[in-house]
């Protein structure tokens, strides 16, 4: 498994279990009031602040890990790791644009900042699942760029 | 995406009939990574024009000894 491969996998597992968390703790604390009037603010960035600490982390030891069993290809990237980073951001960077347009028809229709916030985390995660998702399948099932 | 290529190559054929060479020095006079060259002889990659030309100098062959496109019924000449 290539280094880009391997990176994208702690993307895709990070983002998915800190979205999970953030949902059992919102989800957890409606049971006692409205979902709409759950604070949501503070969940919402303690789990961003550690998916990217967690994010940053794992990718170092990834780095010291790979240094140590392949020195040669350690961090090394080429014209095809290049080409499917480029695939899988454009991909991801749709859920953004209709996340963003989303969040603006919410906006206009004045629906409140707990659903304009949370689909807007949603599309960001959307974003970097889809996207980390769609490298490692061309990581692994081919990716041609003629 | 994953649409299959019609681009197949000998640079297996060719590095064993060139001393038996391994992936990772190919990738290493290439310039690419190890996995790139394996994903390039499964065909699971097509190289661009500048990377296949890279490979074949390795070689010293001409490009399409190492690289060829092979043609389908109804395929335009």
């Amino acid at each position: 498994m290539s280094f880009g491969e391997r990176n994208n996998w702690i993307y895709v597992a990070v983002c998915l279990i800190s979205y999970g968390i953030y949902l059992a703790i919102i989800l957890g604390s409606a049971q006692e009031v409205p979902l709409a009037e759950v604070p949501y603010v503070a969940p919402m960035l303690w789990t961003i602040g550690i998916a990217i600490a967690a994010m940053i982390a794992l990718s170092i030891l990834l780095s010291i890990a790979a240094g140590i069993s392949a020195p040669k290809e350690c961090g090394k990237q080429d014209q095809r790791d290049r080409e499917i980073h480029r695939f899988g951001e454009y991909l991801g960077l749709w859920f953004v644009v209709f996340g963003g347009a989303a969040a603006l028809g919410m906006s206009m229709a004045e629906m409140d900042h707990f659903w304009i916030s949370n689909e807007l985390y949603l599309a960001f995660v959307l974003s970097s699942v889809v996207g980390s998702a769609a490298k490692i399948v061309a990581y692994r099932r081919g990716f041609q760029s003629w | 995406m994953v649409r299959p290529t019609k681009v197949t190559n000998a640079i297996r054929t060719l590095r064993f009939t060139h001393g038996e060479m391994t992936q990772a020095d190919l990738a290493e006079r290439v310039g690419v990574t190890r996995q790139t060259i394996i994903a390039i002889e499964q065909g699971r990659y097509s190289p661009s024009l500048e990377m296949a030309f890279q490979i074949a100098r390795v070689f010293n062959v001409p490009l399409d000894a190492v690289f060829q496109y092979t043609e389908e019924e109804g395929d335009i000449p």
